[in-house]
């Protein structure tokens, strides 16, 4: 008996006065993970093409797979190397107890480095599935559209851009408020206006700093402070950064302390070229943002600043430092709340990379800026391609008068 | 020269009249269903602030703060108490002015605006800035600075509004929801977005 029959055989209990019609959204979304779904657009005018927003986001999700394999075994190395200056031989916890049945804590083993960040990066990430996705379901169940393969994607991001020491009843509040407040209430995917994903981070970064930023939160192992490279220039510049012994392969790399996901710009690029390639993410965005990094932090090297280090901070540290790399593939290419024309593409990327480096120098309060900025850009999405729009409506105008 | 700029960019992102005050809101959410109109309200805000803001600074420095009216050989007198209904008085002659240029010269913003216009007379924005400008004290170039500012930041908020609801349209607002009631959330998540700019130190 193969799949396809198992599931045709329980559909009518899902349809209209079924015995679990309620439950219907559930069923399609199922059956619309191994099957492509059998509708086909009715009315006339549409654009054929072989890949539907499922496979898309599925695609998406498998392209964050190396930061989270690379970000788990940060966090682990993280961890393990802290506990070897400490002096310690056990971490504390159920997370800690959970990773001591299963292996050491041993720093140079890349598979103690990996286990040990599991346990605390899966968690995280089960918490955000169980919790948004209750949240999607019921409102599929209510309201009678789709559960959506975007939800893969806001909960796979969600969990990647959280400090790995987060307390999950905090994770389970960020995401809730990310889909029902960010996405649900505008009707589901393809109608929010911001990234679900970052109004989640950002609820949590304004109504829990203290577990949000700071120093002691970014290494998964008590009483163990580590600045992240951001903070550490935000007091001293670049220097600070290299008396830290990071270097800036380091950073590429991606062994500094930070967000779980978000450390490694080569995993990121790696995840990214696929998507790139793929012509999911829009290249117009990316190229966007990072030219419009490149050019306002070049513009802050020039004005320079005796008070300020991060003045003379160069564009390749504002790459591979903080969340800019994950954010730029991952986030600011989201193509409900980025912008949909072409020329809107690159104001909306300049936009966002300009304010990224707007925020960090200039913005005392928060050394991190990407997810302001693409919260930011988010808003002014819908007026610049209204702009666009109307630009290229009075070109076409005086094209035919004239 | 570097003040007044900082003193412009405070105005426009930092302490941004709708979204980080929350101040005009009733204009703001009534007149932001369509870019245009909302632009050209944002317009109208702008021209009014820059007028009002600065004529207020002079009717304070020299006529009712305390020892203003030296000049007139009264040095003792104090009259700040009437503070409030000199604003309103010159925001509201200031505003049917700009009516009555409108109705002549911009028939269609003028009928696109209808009764918001004259209630920009009543927008907690205007008469905010020019009790802003008496608590912090401002010089008559500043005042002008601070006005435009003001002006600029709220118009930018009511277009990004206006932008974002226009999107809105294809959205599947809850019933319970729809209207006002979305609005207001699109306005918290926007104020959410614009809090990148809180702690900025100028």
């Amino acid at each position: 008996m193969s799949l396809r029959t198992v599931l045709d055989k329980m559909e009518p209990h899902f349809h209209k006065g079924g015995k679990y019609e309620n439950w219907y959204a559930l069923y399609e979304a199922v059956d619309t993970i191994f099957y492509t779904p059998g509708h086909v657009t009715k009315t006339a005018a549409h654009v054929r093409d072989g890949v539907d927003l499922k496979r898309i986001m599925i695609l998406v999700w498998l392209c964050t797979f190396p930061a989270i394999f690379f970000g788990m075994y940060n966090v682990g190395l993280q961890a393990n190397t802290a506990m070897a200056e400490l002096g310690l031989a056990e971490s504390t916890g159920w997370r800690g107890a959970l990773a001591a049945s299963l292996t050491g804590f041993n720093p140079d083993s890349i598979w103690d480095n990996i286990i040990h960040g599991a346990v605390y990066w899966l968690p995280i990430y089960i918490t955000t599935f169980v919790v948004g996705g209750f949240w999607e379901v019921l409102f599929a169940m209510k309201r009678g559209h789709e559960v959506n393969e975007g939800f893969f994607v806001t909960s796979v991001l969600f969990s990647l851009i959280l400090p790995p020491t987060i307390p999950l009843w905090q994770v389970a509040l960020g995401i809730s408020f990310g889909v029902v407040i960010g996405k649900e209430v505008f009707g589901g995917t393809g109608k929010n206006f911001l990234n679900p994903a970052l109004t989640g981070r950002a609820f949590l970064f304004f109504a829990y700093p203290a577990q949000m930023s700071g120093d002691a939160i970014w290494t998964a192992v008590d009483g163990f402070s580590g600045a992240t490279p951001l903070g550490l220039a935000a007091m001293g510049g670049v220097e600070a950064i290299l008396n830290a012994n990071v270097t800036w392969f380091d950073a590429f790399i991606g062994t500094i302390q930070g967000s779980v996901g978000e450390t490694s710009t080569l995993a990121i690029l790696i995840g990214g070229a696929v998507i790139l390639f793929a012509r999911i993410a829009a290249w117009r965005i990316v190229a966007g943002v990072f030219l419009g990094m490149v050019a306002m932090s070049t513009l802050f090297n020039l004005i320079g600043s005796e008070t300020n280090p991060m003045f003379n901070m160069p564009f390749y540290w504002h790459l591979v430092l903080g969340g800019f790399a994950f954010g730029m593939i991952f986030m600011a290419t989201d193509p409900v709340s980025a912008s949909m024309t072409n020329t809107g593409k690159w104001v909306f990327g300049a936009l966002i990379g300009v304010m990224v480096v707007l925020i960090r120098v200039a913005n005392p309060a928060f050394p991190e800026g990407m997810m302001l900025a693409i919260l930011f850009a988010n808003l002014f999405a819908p007026l610049i391609d209204n702009f666009v729009v109307q630009a290229n409506i009075k070109r076409r105008m005086k094209r035919n008068v004239g | 020269m570097e003040q007044l700029i900082s003193l412009a960019v405070k105005a426009i992102f930092v302490e941004n009249m709708a979204l980080a005050f929350f101040l005009g809101m009733c204009t703001f959410l009534a007149i932001s269903k369509k870019v245009q109109t909302a632009i050209g309200l944002g317009i109208a805000v702008i021209v009014v602030l820059v007028i009002t803001v600065p004529v207020n600074n002079l009717i304070f420095n020299y006529l009712l703060r305390e020892g203003a009216l030296a000049w007139a050989g009264y040095p003792e007198v104090d009259l700040s108490f009437l503070g409030y209904i000199s604003y309103i008085g010159v925001i509201a002659a200031i505003v049917q002015i700009l009516e009555m240029f409108l109705d002549k010269f911009v028939p269609s913003l003028y009928n696109a605006l209808g009764v918001f216009l004259p209630l920009i007379t009543v927008n907690c924005a205007i008469m905010g800035a020019a009790l802003f400008m008496v608590e912090r004290d401002y010089s008559f170039g500043e005042s002008v600075v601070y006005g435009a500012g003001a002006g600029i930041g709220w118009a930018l908020a009511i277009a990004a509004l206006a932008g974002i609801r226009e999107k809105l349209k294809y959205s599947d607002v809850p019933h319970g929801l729809r209207g006002l009631g979305i609005t207001f959330i699109t306005v918290g998540l926007m104020s959410l977005g614009f809090m990148s700019f809180s702690g900025v130190q100028l």
